[in-house]
């Protein structure tokens, strides 16, 4: 009977949560779409300061990684391709995965600990102090009202923070190689020669749709916080996990489709 | 119909699961001072929560300005009510007086300068011009209930639901925001759904008073307060209003 019970109850939290998950995307997707036709209900102010937040002051930390990055990656291939004598093919390999994987990828995973906990916590903390009750008597549909700002400020900063992870771990390769005997200019002329513009904007691409997932999901979990004391907490911390969850997950889609067409 | 704004009909209040107060009905009519009373958990706010359209009632009928709670009404009846919180609830990303610009800005034409000076003039009238521009983490609690009800009273609405309004003011203050309640009521003829526990408060500006009793799990009494000391068959409602002791109107 207990078994029953339990799994009964299970079920019906998961059903009520995903029925959730989805009158959340529903109206997200609504709200978002509803800023083109009425670009005056669109809060400016929210955007910009979230814009500011996850792209200006995230600046200095995803360069710093990109560069760490950039710099580990040419020790650690340089020393496997030095038997060879072919240390010059890491600048090949650094820029193949700095633009195409690592580079999105690492900017996104920092923007979910960064922003997407952010955004939790500030919308866990509206929730809490009845402030989303306020907007929604006052006819502010809270999703409307909260969701797009951040939403397209996450999907704006990625590409920034992106190029800058990217420049910044190539410019850490080279110093690397430099050190290792290999000119810069010969490293940027590899450079140059590996990527192209399709390499280089699919990343982009990605990381755009990184930036939207990190953004969603932080305001999802922020708006379904629990009335209780580790609430907010409880909330930043799932935006984070499962952030970076759903970030590992696209980036494994996107891989899967790229395979498929052949690029 | 009648000339009701808040109509309630055999209403049970809670949250699904937890019924809390059974079969409420009353009628608020337009212009009047209508207060919410009982003991601290009986349901006061439960019952405005249903009021506000934020919670679904749990049974019966509540309408708004003859209209229920629905998707289809839910923009209309929003622009007929303004809510002060138990709590404010101001929005702490915002200074005071862009808390209570926010609403003039959304649904008003009114430009920048407008906008501010009429949101001045709504904090004047809550005796808080001088708090403009601080946030409302930098004051106090009564502080921030005085710019909830500004920012409330904002959209000029026909009925403003106040939770407590004066819990937490120094007497002189709340016997102020009495006297704006009864200007305001005198002037507008807004409706007043007060929630309180102040006696001199309740004699003072209330018409009608609702009062809840958890123990019992409904309504115990409904009409005038001074008709309730003197005449309600109840002992423990007439006990509640002579607390203290003759000081009626
Ligand atoms: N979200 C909720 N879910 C279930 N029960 C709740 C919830 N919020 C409050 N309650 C219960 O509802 C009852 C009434 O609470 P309510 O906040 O309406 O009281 P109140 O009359 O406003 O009290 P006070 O004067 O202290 O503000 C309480 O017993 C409380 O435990
Ligand atoms: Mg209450």
């Amino acid at each position: 009977m207990g078994l029953v019970y339990s799994t009964g109850r299970r079920a019906a939290s998961f059903a009520a949560s995903f029925r959730d998950t989805c009158a959340f995307l529903g109206e997200a997707f609504g709200a978002m779409a509803g800023v083109a036709p009425r670009p005056r209900s669109f809060r400016f102010r929210d955007f910009a300061l979230a814009f500011q937040r996850a792209a200006y002051e995230g600046l200095a930390i995803t360069s710093g990684i990109g560069l760490l990055l950039g710099i580990i990656l040419a020790f650690e291939s340089a020393a496997a391709l030095r038997t060879f004598g072919a240390e010059v093919y890491v600048s090949d390999l650094l820029t193949i995965s700095l633009f195409r994987e690592l580079g999105p990828l690492v900017t996104a995973i920092v923007l979910a600990g960064r922003s997407g906990s952010a955004f939790a916590a500030e919308i866990g903390v509206m929730k809490v102090d009845e402030e989303l009750d306020a907007l929604t008597t006052m006819g502010l549909p809270p999703v409307r009202f909260l969701v797009p700002p951040r939403v397209f400020a996450a999907v704006l900063a990625m590409p920034i923070l992106t190029v800058c992870a990217e420049l910044a771990g190539l410019a850490g390769g080279a110093g690397v190689l430099q050190i290792m005997g290999v000119p810069v200019p010969v490293f940027w002329a590899h450079v140059k020669g590996t990527s192209d513009l399709f390499m280089v904007g699919f990343g982009l691409f990605k990381s755009c749709i990184f930036g939207f997932l990190v953004g969603m999901i932080g305001c999802g979990a922020g708006l379904s916080t629990k009335q209780a004391a580790d609430g907010v907490g409880v909330a930043a911390t799932s935006a984070v996990v499962a952030g970076i969850v759903a970030i590992a997950v696209a980036d494994g889609l996107l891989a899967v489709v790229c395979h498929v067409w052949g690029v | 119909m009648g000339d009701y704004i808040v109509e309630l009909e055999n209403v049970d209040a809670g949250y699904p699961g937890a019924t809390i107060l059974r079969d409420v009905s009353f009628s608020v009519s337009r212009g009047e001072v209508f207060a919410l009373l009982g003991g601290s958990g009986c349901g006061k706010s439960t019952i405005m929560k249903h009021m506000i359209g934020l919670n679904p009632v749990l049974a019966g009928t509540l309408r708004v300005a003859g209209l229920e709670w629905g998707p289809r009404t839910r923009a209309e009846l929003c622009r007929k009510i303004g809510v002060m919180y138990q709590s404010g609830a101001l929005f702490g990303a915002m200074t005071c007086l862009e808390n209570v610009m926010l609403p003039l800005e959304e649904f008003t034409s009114l430009k920048a300068a407008a906008r501010r000076e009429k949101a001045m003039a709504l904090l004047a009238d809550v005796e808080l011009a001088d708090a403009a521009d601080k946030m409302p983490q930098e004051i106090s609690g009564g502080m921030k209930k005085r710019v909830a009800i500004a920012r409330a009273m904002a959209l000029e609405p026909e009925v403003v639901f106040l939770d407590e309004p004066s819990a937490g003011l120094d007497p002189i203050t709340s016997s102020a925001l009495d006297d704006l309640i009864l200007k305001l009521r005198r002037e507008r003829r807004t409706t007043f759904v007060v929630v309180t526990h102040e006696l001199a408060s309740i004699f003072k500006i209330a018409d009608r008073c609702a009062m809840f009793d958890k123990a019992r799990g409904g309504m115990i009494a409904l009409g005038a307060p001074a008709e309730l000391r003197d005449r309600s068959p109840d002992a423990f409602v007439r006990r509640f209003f002579n607390r203290g002791g003759s000081n009626g109107k």
